[in-house]
């Protein structure tokens, strides 16, 4: 099999949502992080094969969002580009499809990644209220016009958030925190397991930011987080979802969000709605030698796997699994895991599955349970609990750190896990050079 | 009518409607201007379309370059009497007049610049049709020559786009694009290129009715209104340039107010007539000086090198600067510091600067999107041009260029932006010191056209080439300097600063020695100057550069600099700074004697700097120190200043 390099890095800091439209939108934070990331390698933007950008929710004027990103940041009107979406795993995909055509040898230099601006997921009118407009707008005289606004309900003016909508299943009607209530309920995970593993989390990324882990270049890598400016010229250096402060007395007292009253996830175990972008460079050996490029690893294997989208948060057991299985590998086999902190209760559950003989064997086709997951070598600088889940760029962000953890703790192996909404996982193996 | 061949800079179509497509080409040149030949042409061509009369008539020009540039300067710099210039001013009004009498649609189709007498030309057609690109520019800038739209542009203007507009754009000289030209009523529609053709035809198939004035335009050229408007106006221009020195702006305001514009009304020895502007020194010194602007963008010419990519080490108050023009000029620009928080400011500016100038949100997006934060360095090995603009520390300077050296492209240019340290002393460490070169800015960037081009004693001649073809690139003048302390333009003001400040050290009040610099003509007095460059930086530059003072760096200076009180960087200097303005007490203008004392060191300290071949011959110095200092440009220049003086005294 050709092997596929990964040269180098980077991403935006994640921003959290303010609850209201964030300082940029999807395409402000590809092009931050790519022209800087683009900046620092030997060779020249318009060298690229091609660009794929991996987004969930681009906004009405970021069609094909890929293509916007690489003509911003300068890799010419020749190098194609493109968008692909997987829901949560789009960045993922992108660097999964970049694999792709680097095996049919298509494309050998690729610059591939994945971002979204939830802050500035639309406010969209309701059904109703679009007939309304329509008939107002369609009135003539001033008589007409009087009938159509007596028509107009206070009801009818009450939006209808995109968000909510794109955090829903379609097929099945459960928000994603109601698919991780079926799995606490299942594999019977406490709030308070939950509360902490969040704590956790935000503890994590706390001692990574401390020690400089994010921001400067160190073990022989750039910088993985690169600042960004926004359109007045005002600095974005850091993440700022993380909470030095949190702990189990101020999880506690957050309310059940998604089941009201009487569920365990609230806001506090679950990602943030963040804004914020990922790039990887990956190349061909063919282009690694044409170019002088020096890899900081490859990618070994990558997984795709279906399951029921109201359990959507196994997803990285599904697809872990059988690459596990392929390379003769058990749990604790590899030097370091980046499992996706979509809900703290899904990451639990995922451990859980594995030392589930039940779950193992009438889901998984094993012989009995999997094992246990060494849980120091989980999300060694937190996750999305605490650094929050632009969801088109989550999957790339994964393997680029598992890559840095890699490299810091001089492990060899790791994986990088994720699921999705609709019922999916995805997984990638990768090795540090 | 003639058949086309005839015509040597037009080219005479008709179509199908029998419309005439009427291309200006002017013959030899690259670029359309109204010479005398051209008029003498066109106003054949408009004879004969008064006997053969057509539908209609587009012109248009044959050239990439733009519609027109105005009038040939060639021709107007050869005026040697004011006979001569009246010929020149009754030739284009009588053609032009021609033009506007047709009884047929008459279209202009302006695409590129439209500039004096060529927006004059396009204000005697009926209609005007702009294409809607960035490069289109209308702009009536004869004032800047310290001449008069004479060509029937101060009749017309003000009835096209009311008073006010019209007279902020003769006045000031300066240009607007195709969007606020249709807003102001200037054209009467902006384009896309793709439909500009169908535009100007359906002009002739199809005339729109004449725009109307809003009434309360209409009401300003009321005579009484008229009164009013143009006192107003000249108060604005006298707080910019006095009638004794700056006659031009004046008279373009009597001939509207007084002659609707009419250039033949005043007696030859009114002050404001054209006769007088033309026999005033301010004239010579402004034609002599866009005479020179013209040889120094020339000097770009020797090298075809080309950059897209430039990095810049140092996010401060010029490095910043710098990185911001470039992008805004549309090159790639990578800005070095050592972490996010230094490049932060400069940013800010830069997205300032891009808003003002750029507007449109596109572009000032992809000029963002162009500037590159780079807190490792890595931009360059990429860089086609790199400038460094870190503080004044010798041995830093001298390790990074070692470093720049071995990682930098073999063609790229490697300059430093240094004021007060000698090349050759940079370059000491470098494994091949002929590569380096200075390209020195000054302060704001985006205002003062000038930057140095400094060849130290080792530096290749083929990099000074180099460095003058990119700075002409970003659309700035080179001015090519030998690598001696303060080059041409800091050495100057060094010494003219320090006798001001001397001079208050005797007890001479700064506001009254400001008051008496810009009398005079200059953009800033010298103590503010000296606020605004930085108390310290004139401190630790003053040993050097003060010349024949004995390099006495007055007590007061010092004072200030050990308490801390900077200038305004610091909020206080010589003056108290508030929101970016110095506090003045109101006061009269030095002497004439204290002026002198001043103004003397200056010029002294230019004429030395020719004599040392510190800058190829007087001309050069005079433009350096206009565009690099804003010695007042009416003046032409210290050493024309001074020979003018000397000549006028016997």
């Amino acid at each position: 099999m050709t092997d596929i390099f990964i040269i180098d890095g980077a991403r935006t800091p994640f921003l959290k949502s303010r609850n209201r439209p964030g300082p940029f939108a999807a395409s402000d934070l590809a092009t931050a992080a790519g022209k800087v990331l683009l900046n620092r390698q030997p060779f020249a933007p318009d060298q690229l094969d091609e660009v794929i950008l991996g987004a969930a929710a681009p906004s009405a004027d970021e069609v094909n969002i890929g293509r916007v990103a690489a003509l911003r940041m300068g890799c010419g009107q020749k190098v194609p580009a493109w968008t692909v979406m997987r829901n949560c795993a789009s960045g993922m995909q992108a660097i999964d499809s970049a694999i792709a055509n680097m095996l049919a040898g298509r494309s050998h230099l690729v610059l591939a990644g994945g971002v979204d601006a939830l802050s500035r997921a639309p406010v969209l009118l309701s059904d109703r209220m679009v007939v309304w407009l329509s008939d107002f707008y369609a009135a003539k005289s001033f008589g007409q016009k009087a009938a159509a606004i007596a028509k107009l309900r206070p009801a009818m003016l009450a939006p209808v958030l995109g968000i909510v909508r794109g955090l829903t299943d379609p097929v099945v009607g459960l928000m994603m925190g109601q698919t991780a209530e079926n799995l606490a309920y299942r594999f019977g995970i406490t709030r308070s397991q939950m509360d902490e593993f969040s704590v956790a989390s935000h503890r994590k990324v706390a001692q990574a930011c401390d020690d400089g882990w994010m921001t400067s270049p160190r073990d022989g890598l750039p910088p993985e987080v690169v600042p960004v400016f926004d359109a007045k010229g005002a600095l974005y250096a850091d993440d700022d979802g993380m909470r030095r402060d949190s702990s189990m007395e101020g999880l506690a007292k957050l309310k059940p969000f998604f089941d009201r009253r009487y569920g365990n996830i609230t806001a506090g175990n679950s990602s943030q709605v963040t804004d914020g972008a990922a790039w990887l460079v990956l190349a061909s050996a063919q282009a690694v030698k044409e170019h002088g490029l020096v890899p900081i690893g490859r990618i070994v294997d990558s997984q795709w796997a279906g399951l029921d989208p109201a359990q959507m948060g196994l997803g990285p057991v599904h697809a872990a699994t059988p690459i596990l299985k392929r390379h003769g590998l058990a749990l604790g086999d590899l030097d370091a895991w980046e499992i996706n902190e979509a809900f703290a209760a899904q990451v639990l559950a995922c451990i859980a599955a594995w030392q589930d003989d039940t779950y193992c064997r009438e889901q998984l086709g094993l012989e009995g349970a999997l094992g246990a997951l060494p849980v120091d070598r989980l999300n060694v600088d937190g996750g999305a609990i605490a650094l929050g889940h632009p969801v088109g760029a989550s999957g790339a962000r994964i393997v680029l750190h598992l890559l840095h953890v890699l490299k810091r703790t001089g492990g060899k192996r790791g994986m990088a896990a994720i699921c999705i909404g609709g019922g999916l996982g995805g997984a990638m193996l990768v090795e540090a050079a | 009518m003639s058949p086309s061949a005839t015509w040597r800079h037009f080219r005479l179509e008709y179509d199908a409607d029998d419309i005439l497509w009427l291309t200006l080409d002017r013959a030899g040149e690259s670029t359309n201007t109204l010479s005398a030949d051209v008029m003498d042409e066109l106003s054949a061509i408009l004879d004969d379309l008064k006997k053969n009369s057509v539908r209609g008539m587009i012109i248009r020009s044959g050239k990439a370059s733009g519609f027109v540039a105005g009038a040939d300067v060639a021709e107007f710099t050869a005026i040697a009497t004011p006979e001569d210039a009246m010929t020149l001013v009754r030739r284009g009004w009588t053609t032009l007049g021609k033009l506007a009498e047709l009884k047929f649609p008459t279209v202009a189709l302006v695409q590129g610049f439209c500039m004096g007498g060529g927006l004059e030309l396009a204000l005697a057609c009926r209609y005007r049709v702009a294409v809607d690109d960035p490069s289109t520019r209308f702009a009536l800038p004869e004032v800047m020559l310290g001449i008069v739209p004479a060509w029937g542009g101060m009749q017309r203007l003000p009835k096209l786009v009311g008073p006010p507009a019209a007279l902020d754009m003769m006045l000031t000289g300066k240009s607007i694009d195709a969007q606020r030209a249709r807003r102001m009523g200037l054209v009467t529609a902006a384009v896309p290129e793709r439909v500009m053709h169908n535009a100007a035809r359906s002009m002739v198939l199809d005339p729109p009715p004449a725009r109307a004035l809003p009434f309360a335009q209409k009401l300003m050229l009321m005579p009484f209104a008229r009164r009013f408007i143009a006192n107003g106006a000249r108060k604005q221009v006298a707080a910019r340039a006095s009638r004794e020195h700056y006659p031009a702006p004046y008279s373009i305001i009597d001939h509207w107010e007084r002659h609707d514009g009419d250039p033949f009304a005043l007696p030859a020895d009114d002050p404001a007539s054209i006769a007088s502007l033309v026999r005033h020194p301010t004239t010579a010194n402004l034609i002599r000086i866009f005479g020179l602007q013209e040889r120094m963008k020339t000097l770009g010419k020797a090298s075809t090198f080309t950059a897209r990519h430039v990095h810049v080490i140092g996010a401060g108050t010029m490095g910043g600067d710098i990185a911001a023009w470039c992008a805004l000029r549309g090159l790639t620009v990578t800005l070095q510091d050592q972490d996010a928080a230094r490049l932060a400011p400069a940013m800010a500016r830069a997205a300032e600067l891009f808003q003002r100038r750029l507007r449109d949100r596109l572009r000032v997006r992809d000029a963002l999107d162009r500037l590159v934060p780079d807190t490792t360095g890595a931009g360059v090995r990429r860089a086609d041009v790199i400038i460094e603009a870190i503080f004044e520390h010798l041995p830093t300077k001298q390790a990074l260029f070692r470093d720049l050296e071995a990682r930098a492209r073999p063609g790229a240019i490697l300059a430093s932006n240094t004021s007060s340290l000698k090349l050759a002393d940079i370059g000491a460490e470098m494994h091949d010191p002929s590569r380096l070169v200075g390209i020195h800015f000054f302060n704001p960037v985006a205002q003062l056209q000038l930057v140095e081009v400094v060849r130290g004693a080792a530096t290749q001649q083929r990099w000074a080439d180099d460095a003058a073809a990119f700075v002409r690139a970003i659309d700035k003048l080179p001015l090519p300097v030998a690598d001696s302390p303060g080059f041409l333009v800091n050495r100057v003001l060094g010494p003219y600063l320090m006798a001001a400040l001397r001079m208050v050290e005797e007890g001479v009040s700064p506001e009254a020695l400001d008051r008496a610099a810009t009398d005079f003509g200059m953009p800033m007095g010298p103590i503010e100057l000296a606020d605004v460059v930085g108390l310290d930086i004139l401190v630790a530059a003053g040993r050097a550069l003060s010349g024949d003072g004995g390099g006495v760096v007055p007590a007061k200076l010092v004072a200030l600099v050990e308490a801390k009180k900077l200038g305004k960087k610091s909020g206080e200097g010589y003056y108290r700074w508030q929101a970016g303005k110095p506090v003045k007490q109101a006061s009269a203008a030095a002497s004439p004697a204290q002026l002198e004392r001043m103004i003397t060191p200056y010029i002294e300290e230019a004429r030395k700097a020719v004599d040392e071949g510190i800058v190829a011959d007087a001309d050069l110095a005079d433009a350096g120190l206009i565009f690099g200092t804003g010695f007042a440009p009416f003046r032409g220049g210290p050493l024309a200043y001074a020979s003018q003086r000397v000549v006028s005294a016997s």
